[in-house]
């Protein structure tokens, strides 16, 4: 019902898939079953990515007086964005559920920064509020923003009864950088380091959404080279991390053999990127148009030697970490994401595939090189720790696959393509190794005019929050590691 | 099946790397430094506390490498302490934000003299690719005193640790 509203709204051009331009009082009765994927703006109108039964839709609303109507009161995962959007581009959510600030903690000197004309902001930042707890012997623990570990920056306010975890606020915006009005005026290529710097553990990822997005609107198409060259980076990337996760999250229950090892495999699938791509993180190595060099010689080899050898001590280390009843105690049944806000929530990824949904973008909508390819998305239904971890599992045996599948078959050609000077929009995407990765741009003679790159953890951050409720204090870093969700990719 | 596996680790010997030869004039330039400042001894050892001041997150993957047992950061005498207060040096990622600049200065002011700053990546260096933007302070030397730089975007692990040895030699002479 309310798709169809979307779908019957006048279309604005954007490549693939036409942008919907909402009426107010139409754009407020949106509401589900659809599925709120992103929301953001630019000086004129706010736009929404929705996903309704295997379709994706944008939709917008024109922002009259600096207010628009909000979303949140009907979706929740809107709320983060609605507040993104008053601290970037000055927008009110008329009846939105949180008008706390955001990213905006006061000390820009200046009020929304990518509007048209951005306001002083008046001297002293204000303190932070957090939502009011009432209740019988309960206390708070605040945690941050600088953490005891090797990790990023963010505000954990934890209110408790005894042990146990009632609520859990996260307040973030600490990485804030200005990435999106850094990338305004630049051209694709340049802006691109950007892109790859939103959150560095998925830089491949990101950049190779840009990509999409931006040779979406200038209708070009990176060479098949290019293409399986891009995820066989992706795929390495999605390796490195799922080792390194594994290993930290059985590291969190005090069981120090995995990280041991599944660090040592993580460092070689580093190296041997390292030594195929010239960057150990593939950073800047994904570009609009293409790939910024081939694989160099002997690349593939010292990739299929690594996984040989993941292949010979995986299994081993696996049985070790099923065998050890207290490690998986620890995790079985731990920060549950329910059923219920799952699909209210939506998310992607390992943390949406670990409880039911079994959406990943390089299977629908897809992209090159992967709908020529066959492999499998795991998906498992408890949504505990336990249930993250295992769609990691075996998320790095199907990568493993995807490369040595890739390698074998490297098509002959070009590398890269220049993009045209081009005006327009575009949407593009890719499956990060944390889940769904959207980009959103408008370019102006080659420019770009307007920006918004949608990191996975938009969606995670909030189900992390639900899922550590009823868990004792000390399992936080569990849940929390289970989750690894980027800071800086939602700071922005 | 955990004893199978670890004696089968005791047969192959470690995995941790050899130790590369330090760079030389990186330490005694560090060297001059503290003995100009004429600060106490802390001996062979030094406890180090990392910050995220603004970073993509990239430099925190390559410092995360060193505590495993490829690297194996405490070989040298060097580790990772969870509080400022037990912190000899800071480790600083990232521009500094201006969201997290009063953050680092007062992470700062927690670590108990003698203390040194050590500034990880482009963007602490100079903000790298982020400089100019009204969200950021700039470098770290917009917030802190740095002792040492250490460049790359990120840093790999064998830059860190070389970086970070030449802090112990330092230290030691």
């Amino acid at each position: 019902m309310t798709a169809e509203m979307i779908r019957e709204a006048p279309s604005v051009a954007c490549h693939p898939w036409s942008r919907h331009l909402l009426r107010a009082d139409h754009w407020a009765m949106l509401a589900p079953p659809l599925e709120l994927l992103a929301l953001w703006a630019d000086t004129q109108q706010v736009h929404a990515l929705f996903h309704a039964a295997g379709e994706h839709l944008l939709a917008s609303v024109a922002v009259t007086d600096r207010r628009y109507p909000a979303l949140s009161p009907r979706f929740p995962a809107a709320c983060w964005f609605e507040r993104m959007i008053r601290d970037l581009w000055g927008h009110d959510a008329d009846g939105g559920v949180d008008a706390r600030p955001w990213l905006d903690h006061g000390k820009w000197g200046q009020h929304a920064p990518l509007s048209p004309r951005p306001r002083p902001s008046p001297g002293a930042p204000e303190a932070m509020e957090f939502l009011p707890v009432e209740g019988e012997s309960l206390h708070q623990i605040p945690v941050g923003p600088v953490h005891a570990g090797i990790i990023e920056p963010g505000h954990f306010r934890f209110t408790a009864q005894g042990e146990t975890i009632v609520r859990l606020e996260v307040r973030l915006g600490y990485l804030h950088k200005g990435t999106l009005g850094l990338m305004r005026g630049k051209s694709p290529r340049a802006a691109a380091r950007y892109a790859a710097r939103l959150s560095g553990d998925s830089t491949v990822a990101h950049s190779l959404a840009f990509a999409h997005a931006a040779e979406a609107v200038c209708g070009t198409q990176a060479p098949p080279r290019a293409a399986a060259l891009r995820a066989v980076m992706a795929e390495l990337e999605r390796l490195a991390n799922h080792l390194g996760d594994c290993g930290a999250i059985a590291g969190d229950t005090g069981f120090a053999p995995l990280p041991a090892r599944l660090g040592w495999q993580r460092e070689a699938v580093l190296r041997a990127a390292g030594a195929a791509f010239g960057h150990r993180l593939m950073m800047d190595c994904v570009i609009p148009g293409g790939v910024q060099s081939d694989i160099a010689p002997g690349g593939a080899e010292a990739i299929l030697q690594v996984l040989a050898g993941l292949d010979a001590e995986l299994p081993d280390l696996l049985r070790i970490y099923e065998n050890y009843a207290s490690v998986v105690d620890r995790m079985v049944g731990t920060g549950v994401v329910g059923g219920e806000i799952a699909a209210r929530f939506a998310p992607g990824g390992v943390v949406g595939r670990a409880c039911g949904r079994a959406g990943d973008l390089r299977r629908s909508p897809g992209y090159a090189p992967y709908d020529k390819l066959a492999f499998g998305v795991p998906v498992h239904n408890a949504g505990d720790v336990g249930a993250r971890m295992q769609v990691r599992i075996e998320e790095i045996a199907e990568s493993a696959h995807l490369v040595r599948m890739l390698l074998a078959e490297l098509p002959e050609g070009a590398l890269s393509l220049p993009l045209p000077l081009a005006s327009g929009e575009g949407i593009g995407w890719a499956e990060g190794f944390r889940g769904d990765i959207w980009h959103w741009l408008r370019l102006d003679g080659g420019q770009i005019a307007s920006v918004f790159l949608r990191d996975p953890s938009w969606l995670h951050w909030p189900l992390l929050e639900s899922a550590v409720r009823g868990n004792i204090v000390a399992d936080f870093p569990l849940c929390n590691k289970s989750f690894n969700c980027s800071y800086s990719g939602v700071d922005l | 099946m955990v004893w199978r596996h670890m004696l089968d680790r005791l047969r192959h010997g470690p995995a941790t790397l050899p130790a590369a030869p330090i760079d030389e004039p990186t330490t005694r330039a560090l060297a001059e430094r503290l003995a100009a400042a004429s600060q106490a001894r802390l001996g062979r050892s030094l406890a180090i506390r990392q910050i995220d001041a603004g970073s993509c997150n990239g430099c925190e993957l390559e410092i995360q490498m060193l505590g495993g047992i490829v690297y194996d950061l405490e070989r040298f005498g060097l580790r990772f302490v969870a509080s400022p207060r037990h912190a000899d040096v800071l480790l600083v990622t990232g521009p500094i934000t201006r969201n997290m600049h009063e953050a680092v200065v007062r992470t700062w002011q927690a670590t108990p003299d003698p203390k040194w700053v050590v500034a990880v990546g482009d963007c602490a260096i100079d903000g790298g690719v982020f400089k100019g933007s009204f969200a950021i302070s700039g470098g770290v030397d917009a917030a802190l005193p740095v002792d040492l730089t250490i460049r790359g975007c990120p840093p790999t692990p064998a830059q860190l640790l070389d970086g970070l040895r030449s802090l112990v030699e330092a230290n030691g002479q």
